[in-house]
């Protein structure tokens, strides 16, 4: 394609690539009108959206350890009550007087270890994903009961620790009613993203490989910087930026970056495309495989961390069901059930779609029975249209 | 008389970004045996599939007309009702069903809505006897050799009562014994009157089989050759095929090679892990700086397994005794990873299997095994990795439209030019290539040949494993014959010809 004209349908085929990658996005903007039709324009205000995006931490970094998993065609049933388990951990150490920092360092540490161990036994002994991480979910439900049995819930008693789920970041000046800080977190963010945008365009440029149209790479930049634009308002309408934003965006960045940057990241891809060929490539793919039961570990810890510090207590049932709405989150962002495809960030996506949908049907009053009957209809629905538009299919 | 079984008319098809077929006609008569040849990417696949419904009616343009009346087919199902069979380039066989089942497969003998298994087997006994094979119907489809799967295809195709039988490289993957063997079959089978197309890059089997050749160039056909009206040559097929006369199937080459031994296999040993058989028997051989290496012998001679043990220390081929020096240093691989950190690179035989990612693009492929090349303090360069892999297409002439073009939408030769940009990728000491030209155009199995050429004259060494004699004995500097897991012969360039390379990869008697 040496051609430097292009014609109109050209520039209509873009788009429709482009958008293909933005249908999570437009999912999401659906969801939010419809609820906010719905529930007569209480679903997006500052105050429920700054709920919604607390709420959804826990699963979104889940989502994120997970994507790993199901790209190398693995999965993790266990991360639901390993999460619980380890939630109740946290909550144990701190009310023995451990400190915050050591009690979130060691049970991130335990975390590791416990996907180190199930990578191990799947990679190294043999035993299928499925059956080993089943296996844990078992366990790890009793020993989530053990150590809940005593005193049932363990409230949580740091304030410190209790911030991380429901606190923000700390307001340096107010513009009316909207928070300073957020104004001007949104405002560096903003300008990350074009500057980021632009130098990517200038070392394409330099390359002298095509990009796209300077008209959709302006719309791209608008799109995005409208997007950010319009959450920072409504973020700082409220209370500003939690802290649980701060965790999910450093998370999604550096996972991110060891995706699609790193050596780690391509033989990730290469593995779930390929595992024989990756094998014969050089890469060690047990090593990958232990590594990715490890990092995802460590995201049911972090997501465990999140979830008892929103409620302010652990529970004997936290935990339950998590590991299928962060498997569903995946999916539902386009990751391959077959495997080598899939990206981090628009798992997290993925998470908010489900979270939203809890949430807004909550707001609505629609009872429990029905929420599972919906999010089930819209999970095939949303999968459908990706696989559609993709033009892969289950079969053939 | 012009009895034509099949008709083709103005048939084009495109794929995002690549015209694959422009206006093609093709006809062919009733009972002749048909060869379709053209260079890689030339759309004689995507001809077939077109005929054979794999690509619907609606995604191409023009008109198939089958025994005079116009076929729309919408699945493969219509056009086998229609008695046409399509046997893949990439077989369709399910190795944990039994040769029976595999035959019946998705056309079972039923009796009161349940498979007659009686029946089942009985008649799968007849269909195999037809195309020549003494085996047991109830035996396992992935304990059989490519051989001897390739005729349960064509069985499974008799079976479906074919009237018309499209065959894509079906001697690609086979030995010359194989090969001879198949190739008698489809004459048999065109005597009792079924129709035979078959598409290849063996020129010599093309040559001695067809009534008539289709030659199809960037999508297009370019000429028909008849057999009864002019005389068909080698050469002839060549010029149309890429446009120009070709003198030489193997460039011109001066031996690099060296004194110096870059590697050396010293009584090597290797076991089956699971079934304790010996698998190869005390292998001896040496491999200079500079040096390309033939490897010849018939299919299950052990060369890809002394690659993998070498290699990559293969869960298969665990247990192994003997010793290697790689610059005289004594090494062992421990894995791939090893083996290729330290400098030796195999290119799979099998692209599908374990060489490619096909779900990833050019470039992904390209840098996977040499990813170091294209780090910059840790993190890759992706604007980089497309120059490179630019490079290396542009040099191999991998045709596509991009290096973001993913493998599964390249034609085969395609795939397999990507398997040696990946590792020539590498920049290896050693290169062993498992069957480097399998399913490749004359045109390119010279750029190929070059290529080697050029690596060896910087100083790399390279083993090929190949069963074309010919592709052996023009290329090696060096052969080595190997026979049921042992080296039986040693020949030096001067000396090979194709009767001695046999002798010794038929005969058991060691060459002392
Ligand atoms: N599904 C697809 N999507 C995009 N392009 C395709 C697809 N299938 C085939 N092509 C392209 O169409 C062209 C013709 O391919 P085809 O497989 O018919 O070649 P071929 O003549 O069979 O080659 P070979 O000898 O290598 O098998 C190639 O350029 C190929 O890349
Ligand atoms: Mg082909």
């Amino acid at each position: 394609m040496s051609e430097n004209k292009k014609t109109g349908r050209e520039y209509g085929k873009t788009l429709v690539t482009n958008l293909r990658n933005y249908l999570m996005y437009i999912a999401l903007a659906v969801i939010f009108i419809v609820f906010q039709i719905l529930s007569n324009g209480s679903f997006l205000t500052a105050r429920n959206i700054t709920n919604l995006i607390n709420q959804t931490g826990y699963i979104a970094v889940m989502a994120v350890g997970m994507t790993l998993i199901l790209i190398i065609r693995q999965i993790d049933l266990s991360v639901g009550f390993v999460a619980g388990f380890l939630g109740a951990a946290a909550a144990r150490l701190l009310k023995a007087g451990v400190a915050v920092l050591p009690t979130i360092l060691i049970v991130l540490a335990m975390g590791v270890m416990i996907g180190l161990v199930q990578g191990l036994i799947i990679g190294k002994v043999g035993v299928p994903a499925f059956i080993t991480t089943l296996a844990f979910e078992f366990g790890f439900r009793g020993l989530l009961t053990l150590i809940t049995e005593a005193t049932g819930t363990i409230p949580i008693q740091s304030d410190v620790f209790y911030e991380l789920s429901n606190g923000f970041i700390p307001e340096l000046f107010k513009i009316g009613d909207l928070s300073g800080s957020c104004l001007i977190a949104g405002a560096i963010s903003m300008a990350l993203i074009v500057f980021s945008e632009i130098r990517k365009r200038k070392e394409l440029k330099r390359y002298k490989f095509e990009d796209m149209p300077v008209l959709l790479f302006i719309l791209k930049l608008l799109f995005f910087v409208a997007l950010i634009g319009t959450l920072t308002v409504v973020l700082a309408g409220y209370r500003g930026i939690s802290w649980t934003i701060v965790i999910v965006v450093i998370v999604v960045a550096i996972y991110s970056f060891v995706m699609n940057k790193t050596k780690v990241g391509r033989y990730i891809y290469g593995m779930g495309g390929n595992p024989e060929a990756a094998q014969l490539s050089g890469v060690d793919i047990k090593r990958i495989l232990i590594g990715s039961f490890a990092s995802m570990g460590l995201m049911a810890a972090l997501g465990g961390i999140l979830y008892t510090s929103r409620l302010g207590s652990a529970t004997p049932t936290a935990g339950m069901g998590f590991e299928l709405d962060a498997i569903a989150s995946c999916y539902i962002a386009g990751v391959s059930t077959s495997g080598g495809v899939g990206s981090v960030a628009n798992s997290v996506i993925g998470a908010f779609v489900i979270m939203s949908l809890t949430n807004g049907l909550n707001l609505i009053g629609v009872g429990i029975s029905y929420q599972y009957l919906i999010k089930g209809i819209i999970f095939i629905l949303a999968v459908a249209l990706d696989v559609r538009s993709r033009g892969k299919k289950a079969l053939g | 008389m012009n009895d034509y079984i099949l008709e083709m008319h103005g048939i084009s098809k495109s794929f995002p970004g690549v015209k694959a077929l422009i206006d093609v006609n093709f006809s062919v008569k009733r009972g002749e045996i048909h060869c379709l040849v053209g260079e890689n990417g030339a759309g004689k696949t995507t001809l077939m599939k077109v005929l054979s419904g794999i690509h619907p009616y609606g995604s191409y343009e023009g008109d198939i007309v089958l025994n005079g009346q116009i076929m729309k087919f919408n699945t493969i199902r219509e056009s086998e009702n229609t008695g046409i069979a399509i046997i893949n380039q990439e077989l369709a066989l399910i190795p944990d069903l039994t040769v029976a089942e595999n035959i019946f497969f998705g056309h079972e003998i039923m009796k009161r809505g349940l498979v007659d298994w009686n029946e089942t087997y009985k008649q799968a006994d007849i269909y195999l006897k037809k195309v020549g094979l003494n085996i047991n119907p109830r035996s396992l489809m992935r304990d059989h050799r490519v051989g001897t799967q390739q005729l349960v295809e064509i069985a499974k195709a008799l079976s479906k009562n074919a009237k018309l039988m499209i065959l894509d490289e079906p001697t690609s993957s086979l030995n010359e014994e194989d090969s001879a063997n198949l190739l008698r079959l489809l004459k048999e089978l065109q005597k009792q009157g079924v129709t035979i197309i078959m598409i290849s890059h063996r020129l010599k089997e093309v040559v001695s089989i067809a009534e008539t050749i289709t030659i199809l160039r960037d999508g297009a056909t370019v000429y028909t050759m008849r057999a009864d009206e002019e005389e068909i040559t080698e050469n002839k097929i060549i010029k149309y095929m890429v446009g120009r006369e070709m003198d030489n199937i193997y460039p011109h080459r001066e031996s690099c090679v060296t004194d110096e031994v870059l590697f050396e296999v010293k009584d090597w040993c290797a076991y089956n892990a699971k079934s304790g058989q010996t698998v190869l028997k005390n292998i001896n051989l040496k491999v200079h700086k500079g040096e390309i290496i033939g490897m010849a012998g018939l299919m299950g001679a052990g060369r890809t397994e002394l690659a993998l043990s070498i290699f990559g220390n293969t869960p298969e081929y665990k247990i192994t005794t003997g010793e290697l020096y790689l610059e005289g240093n004594r090494v062992r691989f421990s894995s791939p990873k090893d083996a290729i950190k330290k400098g030796v690179a195999y290119a799979t035989e099998d692209r599908k299997k374990n060489g490619l990612i096909l779900i990833q693009d050019i470039k992904f492929n390209t840098s996977f095994a040499n990813l170091d090349r294209i780090r910059n303090r840790g993190v890759i360069n992706r604007n980089e990795e497309v120059v490179q892999a630019n490079k290396l297409k542009e040099s191999i002439n991998i045709k596509a439209p991009s290096v973001q073009q993913i493998l599964r939408n390249l034609s085969g030769g395609n795939q397999q030019k990507v398997v040696l940009a990946k590792w020539i990728f590498a920049t290896p000491k050693l290169m062993i290539l498992d069957e480097p030209t399998r399913g490749i155009d004359v045109g390119a199995k010279f750029e190929i040949y070059t290529l080697m050429n050029e690596m060896v004259k910087q100083g790399m060494s390279i083993i090929m494993i190949s069963s074309e004699l010919l592709e052996v004995i023009g290329m090696s500097d060096r052969i080595y014959v190997m026979h049921e897991g042992k080296i039986t012969g040693e020949l030096s360039k001067s000396e090979a010809t194709e009767q001695k390379i046999m002798h010794f990869a038929t005969n058991t008697e060691e060459l002392s």
